[in-house]
């Protein structure tokens, strides 16, 4: 059965895929394998002597005892019922892009992952763990709804939670669960970080009946020690700027300072010559200007080149997980996009990981705020060097000029 | 031209009170040539800064055409060291990072001449102190002598009245140093200049027609009758 409360017609796929600043959109169809194995036995029922007494039949699993019948003398003894449960998630994911969907949060452990002409084979990959409770390997043979699937590959979840149990190519699972054309969840990857805000309010206001979670908002959902992680991180890192940009701006104005210094007699000159101390003022201000912009040209290009670095190299950051609802990532962009079931519909969203831990790939976005804003502080600290040098300078006598040679 | 009267200038070194000057009266007329001479810490160069108006007298008075230098404001005195007033300097002071004419033409700053007329000028004042080849020309790319021709360049561009040299040979060989004096010599002769300099060099003391000695911040005067140039006018000892 389809997990999730509503499915959407793929061709959601391709009008999501045509909004400005989605790189690429696949779907996804979410599904559950549900099995009930269990009996009724029916009460038997003994004329007695007006005694009640009933007594219930104890089951399995879910599994209920009866009720004691009632009567005016009559006994109802045994009945009831016995059920046992076995359900599994499964994943439906488009293996015609292997580099988004519910796998790509996944590492492949054993065997192989699907290859691109597998659309319609019955083959699957099982998450380490099921495949763990269930002693499958590679080559076994997974029965669902009565077809054989073989298992190609074993795959462990990157972030504490797998988004299935089991994976299988999207059209066998919507053939599967006769939900032909019919996705639950559609995966999108902008194609700028930065542009996730506005690809997720297009993809909202253009295709109605849509949930749009981004990555984001799927770190947001995560509690316990992440979180502690996170704040502690933006805390650290922020203070951490506050505190390079001051060292930046004492540094430049104690470096245009020692300029004075050092050109002492350059500026003495320059007032012996007649130059009006509001002159050489204006001198020092403007040189120091120039510096603060020729610094914050480089010092652009420098944290261009360094955020391009840290996104090609992705450096991880490792949170230990509590107990916490899962779910699952997106890669430097947009995770999912739930098709009305919210939390990009996974399955296993219902999943529990206690003491599991989460990685979390470091990206440095760019923006033109950020850099306008680098700009903006690499000229207000040329001025406040600037301002602090030209003080210096304007109490420079013209006379220290001639000392200097004696 | 400059009449100094009682002229004083004390400075405080830790504790110990230095009298640099100590009521120096001395009278230097338009076109005179007057060398400076005396042990370090003499008080030359005070003197030089106070003829200057690059420095205050602690008391006294220097009038340079009848006005007191000594009570002008720093923008007065800063008009007057623009218009009237060339400095050559030891070491050349020369600004490393621009050119022998770019040099030359700060002095014209601050007269607010114009670009164009500036960069004509200061070639013709190099021209004139036989660097007309080396107009853009670093100063690190010119020898000692002729970092000093294009400072004497800057000095003279704007035409002054006066110019005071700080020990312009001090840094220079013996060979240049004859250049150099000749070259001052000449352009004193030739523009009628007041022409005032401090040396050590007993060999270019003796070519003053008045030679002041400083010692112990007080200043005698000697003519020297037997020196090349325009007779002096009569000083007096301080």
């Amino acid at each position: 059965m389809v997990q999730g409360f509503q499915t959407l017609a793929d061709s959601t796929v391709a009008t999501v895929a045509k909004q400005s600043g989605v790189d690429r959109a696949v779907g996804g169809l979410s599904l559950v394998d549900l099995k009930i194995d269990g009996e009724f036995r029916r009460g038997e029922i003994q004329r007695g002597e007006g005694r009640t007494q009933g007594q219930g039949g104890q089951g399995q699993g879910f599994g209920q005892g009866g009720p004691g019948g009632g009567g005016s003398g009559d006994t109802v003894t045994g009945g009831g019922a016995s059920f046992g449960v076995d359900s599994f998630t499964l994943y439906g994911t488009d293996v015609t892009v292997p580099d988004l969907g519910p796998l790509t949060t996944s590492t492949l452990t054993g065997g192989r992952t699907f290859r691109t002409t597998e659309t319609d084979a019955a083959v699957v990959v099982v998450d380490s763990a099921y495949a763990q409770q269930k002693d499958l390997a590679v080559g076994d043979e997974l029965t669902v709804k009565d077809v054989k699937f073989e298992v190609i590959g074993i795959a462990t979840a990157d972030s504490g939670q797998a988004a299935a149990q089991v994976y299988l190519p999207l059209k066998r699972a919507q053939t599967l669960s006769g939900s032909a054309g019919k996705v639950t969840t559609v995966y999108v990857r902008a194609t700028d970080s930065t542009k996730i805000d506005a690809v997720k309010t297009a993809i909202q206001k253009n295709v109605s009946g849509t949930t749009v979670t981004t990555s984001a908002d799927l770190s947001q959902t995560v509690s316990g020690s992440l979180d502690t992680a996170a704040g502690l991180a933006s805390s650290v890192g922020r203070w951490l700027s506050y505190a390079v940009l001051l060292a930046a701006v004492l540094v430049a104005g104690l470096l245009t300072s020692a300029a004075v210094s050092r050109r002492v007699r350059e500026f003495g000159t320059l007032k012996a010559l007649g130059w009006k101390s509001g002159r050489v003022t204006r001198q020092v201000v403007g040189e120091a200007l120039v510096n603060g912009v020729i610094g914050g040209v480089l010092g652009i290009a420098v944290g261009l080149a360094g955020a391009y670095a840290v996104t090609a190299v992705s450096p991880t950051l490792t949170a230990e997980l509590g107990a916490s609802t899962g779910g699952f990532t997106g890669r430097g962009g947009m995770g999912g996009m739930g098709g009305g079931a919210g939390f990009g519909g996974g399955p296993g969203a219902a999943r529990t990981a206690a003491g599991r831990s989460v990685d979390i790939a470091l990206t440095a976005p760019v923006s033109l705020t950020t850099v306008g804003l680098a700009v903006l502080l690499a000229l207000v600290g040329g001025l406040v060097a600037g301002a602090f040098g030209a003080w210096r300078a304007s109490r420079l006598r013209p006379a220290d000029a001639l000392r200097r040679v004696e | 031209m400059y009449e100094l009267i009682g002229v004083t200038k004390q400075y405080r070194r830790g504790q110990e009170r230095v009298d640099a000057l100590a009521g120096i009266d001395l009278k230097i007329a338009q076109g005179d040539r007057l060398v400076i001479q005396g042990p370090t810490g003499g008080g030359k160069s005070t003197l030089l800064q106070m003829l200057g108006g690059l420095d205050r007298p602690t008391a006294g008075s220097v009038f340079l055409d009848g006005t007191d230098l000594a009570g002008l404001s720093e923008g007065r005195l800063t008009a007057i060291r623009s218009r009237y007033i060339g400095f050559v300097f030891q070491s050349f002071n020369l600004i490393p990072t621009l050119t022998a004419q770019e040099n030359v033409e700060t002095a014209l700053v601050p007269l607010g001449v114009k670009a164009a007329e500036r960069r004509r000028r200061a070639a013709e004042a190099l021209e004139s102190v036989g660097l007309g080849e080396r107009l853009g020309h670093l100063p690190s790319e010119l020898s000692g002598g002729q970092q000093q021709r294009v400072a004497i360049a800057r000095a003279l561009v704007k035409r002054p009245q006066v110019l005071l040299a700080d020990e312009p040979t001090g840094n220079l060989d013996e060979t240049t140093r004859d250049e150099i004096a000749d070259l001052l010599e000449g352009l004193w002769r030739e523009r009628g200049l007041t022409f005032v300099m401090v040396t050590h060099d007993s060999s270019l003391a003796r070519r003053a027609p008045r030679l002041a000695t400083l010692r112990k911040g007080r200043v005698t005067v000697t003519e020297n009758p037997k020196a090349a140039g325009t007779p002096a006018p009569a000083g007096k000892e301080g």
